[in-house]
Order: C-alpha cells, then structure tokens, then sequence
C-alpha cells in the first residue's frame, strides 16, 4: 500500500520559511492568512503500514525538531506514484 | 597522536581538515564505507554535504558504516570532534544533544565570527582558557542550534554577543555530550589554523586535541600558543 508522511515543523520551533511564505502572501493580496508552517510530504510503498511511524522515528522526520503524521495515500489509477 | 579524518561522499572540508589536523599530529582520510579507524586516537568528522543532505543534514551519513565503528569508538571514550555538517551528523546519530535547524535569516550565512570559550576542560579545548576569544569562519545554511535539554556543562563555545550568525539557542556555537568526548560546532576552525588566512585561532582545538593524547602513547605535542 501507499503510505503518505506529512511532516511539519514542531509547534514551538521558529520556522522562518512558514514566516516567510506568510509576509509573502498578503504582498500578492491575499489577506486573513495566518500560522503558515512548510513541512515536507513523503510517499512511499510499503508491505505493512504499521511500520512508518518506526521509519519516521528513525529516518523520515527528526521528532526532536519535527511532527509527522502517517496515513495510507490514494492509490493512482496505474496502481503506482504518478511521477 | 593520529587523527583520522571521515570522508563521505559530499564532504567538502576533509582536505583542510586533514592539514589542521597533520599541523599537531600523525592524520589520515578515513572513507565512509571503511570500519576501521586504521588506530586513529581522534576522529574528526569534517564540514560538506554528505549524501547531498538530502532529508535533512546529516540524516542518512549517520547510517554509513563509518558511523557505527565511530559510535562504539566514542562509547569507549574516544574524542571525536564533528565540524559543521559533522555537528550535523553527530546530532543526528544522537551522540551530541539537540539538532540543526535552518538559519533564522534563511539565508547562506559566510563570515569571520568570534566565538568564546565557555568549557576548557574538555579534550577539545585544553589548550584554551575559559573566556578566550576565537576567530573563526562560519559558512552555513543550516545552522541555527536548538535543543531544549542541553545543559551549560555542554555548552564549548558561544558565539560573542552580537555575533550569533543564526539565531542558535543562547547564542550556543559548540557543544559536547556529557562525558566531553564528543564535540561538535557550526564555526571551521580547520580553515583558521594559519595567519595567513586571517587567523590561526582554530589550531587551538586540534592542539587541545593532541594534547590530550593518553599517557604513553607517544611524545607529546609542544604546544604552539
């Protein structure tokens, strides 16, 4: 199955790019826009679900910097990632 | 004293490491797939892009062969010394506290900065006095210190006030585990070792380092202050 990471900054952390991305938005003229934060996506094909959050703890994010939350992806309609 | 100095693929600082290290002992370039250390006393883990950084900095280099020879190293008590994506890879592979975020400017940060030395009782600073001043380049991305646990006997050095190029946590430059024998830092002090690139401050650290050679095991360094 496809397995989706997302993977966001910790709550706490200065993240000058989602501060970044936030000043930039209202410049372009979108207004109400607050608490951006850029984290990374993650997808991958694995045999067992259950193990991502272990991939996570170990390589995939860094949990003393990062949150990361596992769910299973949408399959595409060729039964691969669309590339 | 030997030093052994890693290379990985995308280090980029092991060639200038290597000299710093050859001004104050016996150093020789040691390759990310080896498992032996070839009896270095030291290890220094030098500044670059290993494997590209991809993920983050120093995510994957922490899993290389190398590493796990220089873990166990280090779990004896060896001193081994990560400079700038070195720090990176130390932190990753846990072995120092904390991690390496992103520059609070976002920005490629490359200038000369002081750093003070805030512990000289480490195998890394013993040829320094608490409170010197170092001159030493910095030259990053990804190098704003952070680390909710670390303690002040941890903390090696610290940017002078005003200088912190990051927004590293208490303006932290350099810090090491609690039993000091491992040490890492955002400044290059393997391109300060010479007056004629502006200072030779940085000579200091591998002088500490040769310094600290166990009893016996060889003639001592005379030091160079």
């Amino acid at each position: 199955m496809r397995a989706r990471v997302l993977i966001r900054p910790k709550e706490g952390i200065l993240d000058p790019q989602g501060q970044a991305v936030e000043q930039a938005l209202p410049a372009l003229g979108f207004s109400g826009v607050r608490n951006v934060h850029v984290g990374r996506l993650i997808e991958l094909e694995v045999d067992d679900l259950s193990q991502v959050p272990q991939m996570c703890e170990r390589l995939l994010a860094n949990p003393l910097i990062e949150d990361y939350e596992v769910m299973e992806a949408p399959r595409h309609a060729d039964g691969g990632a669309k590339r | 004293m030997k030093f052994g100095v890693i290379r990985f693929p995308g280090s980029c600082d092991e060639v200038d490491a290597l000299l710093a290290c050859r001004r104050f002992g016996d150093a020789e370039l040691l390759w990310h797939k080896d498992r032996d250390l070839r009896g270095a006393d030291a290890v220094v883990i030098p500044g670059g892009f290993s494997y590209g950084d991809y993920l983050r900095a120093g995510a994957i280099a922490r899993f290389s062969p190398v590493m796990e020879t220089v873990t166990r190293f280090a779990a004896d008590g060896g001193p081994v010394l990560g400079i700038c994506n070195g720090f990176q890879v130390l932190c990753e592979a846990g072995l120092l506290p904390g991690a390496l975020l992103p520059n609070r400017s976002l920005r490629f940060v490359c200038r000369q900065v002081d750093v003070v030395v805030e512990n000289a009782d480490t195998p890394f600073t013993r040829a320094c006095e608490e409170g010197d001043r170092l001159s030493v380049p910095v030259k990053h991305t990804t190098g704003r210190y952070h680390s909710p646990g670390v303690s002040e006997e941890e903390v090696v050095l610290r940017y002078a006030p005003g200088q912190n190029p990051n927004g590293s946590q208490d303006d932290i430059a350099g810090v090491c585990n609690a039993e000091r024998n491992v040490m890492g830092l955002m400044p290059h002090p393997e391109h300060a070792v010479d007056p004629l690139t502006g200072s030779a401050d940085g000579g200091r650290l591998f002088q500490s380092l040769a310094l600290a050679q166990p009893a016996g095991a060889g003639p001592a360094v005379a030091p160079v202050r």
